[in-house]
């Protein structure tokens, strides 16, 4: 029965609606523009209009905001784990220790919280999703939702569980939930087997989900 | 009964400047059971809570008027506040001795002692 769509016997067979891979096609957005996508043109074409930017200058912001990625975090925590004195200066003022790598802060007012034997420190924006952008780019999708936001304040354990991560009944859990000014970066242990690395290596091991505190990094 | 966490104040400064700031680091404190009319940055869940002040971050806006064009000024000391899970979700907590961090604004806090 080619033409039945509950067989799924054929491998020909596309099922309505869905890629030759089995996904669904996202709609196409024909519908009318919202409120804010309109004042979102409107401002933006007066702000050109009377001089006070250009096409081009909005473009290159979006352009630095798309720059940045979990490399620039991934620099960060190589560093902190090569050279003791950053990584006081990291834990002391964050900002100005990114920006001592480059890596400019804007507005970002950075606190680095340390993973020890002891404790495992995880972020959470419990009211938003208040994320360390400057450093690391636009957070996951997965971070924004109410369920991560909601569960990870109050059982955190069965939500890294949920991400893979186990963590002895003995490490402390610390959540840290970003409800004001400050932003957070993990800085996670460095895992054992890496002596005498370079910092490309160590990097290299450092992941996006390692700073947000969902994951720690594991030598090869 | 508050079940209060362990506190191990930084060994430096607020990075950012603070006129002077009420609590310090180590410091038991509650948060009020207030509520702002409209945009505040104070999680329900942890009204009336009893933790320590881990940390001074340092004074910043406040944002209950940002939220509404005003200055937000004289700005307000902004500190970490950490809680222990078997405070915050008493008998239901996942693991008692798990704590969270939250910043909370001086305005929001009294002393834990505070009738």
């Amino acid at each position: 029965m080619p033409h039945d769509h509950h067989d799924h016997d054929h491998d020909h067979f596309h099922h309505e609606g869905t890629s030759p891979s089995g996904h669904p096609y996202r709609p196409d957005n024909d519908q009318p523009l919202t409120y804010w996508q309109r004042i979102e043109i409107e401002v933006r074409v007066l702000l050109v209009e009377k001089g006070i930017t250009t096409a081009a200058g909005i473009n290159a912001q979006i352009a630095r905001m798309d720059a940045r990625t979990p490399a620039q975090g991934a620099r960060v925590v190589a560093r902190a784990w090569d050279d003791p004195e950053f990584k006081a200066r990291l834990l002391a003022d964050g900002s100005k220790a990114m920006a001592e790598m480059g890596i400019e802060p804007d507005g970002l007012k950075l606190v680095v919280v340390e993973n020890t034997p002891e404790a495992h420190n995880v972020v959470v924006c419990t009211l938003c999703s208040c994320y360390p952008r400057n450093l690391l780019g636009l957070p996951p999708d997965w971070y924004k939702t109410r369920a991560y936001r909601s569960r990870m304040v109050r059982e955190p354990r069965a939500v890294l569980g949920e991400f893979g991560l186990d963590l002895p009944d003995d490490v402390q859990v610390r959540v840290h939930d970003s409800t004001a000014d400050m932003r957070y970066l993990v800085l996670p242990r460095r895992p054992a087997g890496t002596e005498g690395w370079d910092r490309e290596r160590l990097e290299a091991l450092v992941s996006r989900d390692c700073m947000i505190g969902v994951a720690v990094p594991e030598a090869g | 009964m508050s079940v209060l966490p362990a506190i191990s104040p930084p060994p430096f400064d607020p990075p950012y400047p603070t006129k002077g700031a009420r609590f310090a680091p180590g410091d038991t404190v509650r948060v009020k059971k207030g509520a702002a009319p409209g945009h505040m940055r104070t999680p329900w869940y942890l009204r009336g809570h009893t933790g320590r002040v881990e940390r001074v971050c340092g004074d910043f806006a406040n944002p209950e008027e940002l939220a509404y064009r005003r200055d937000g000024l004289p700005a307000r000391p902004l500190y970490r506040v950490r809680f222990t899970m078997a405070e915050v979700w008493g008998n239901g907590a996942e693991r008692a001795r798990d704590t969270i961090d939250a910043e909370i604004f001086e305005h929001w806090l009294e002393p834990a002692d505070a009738p």
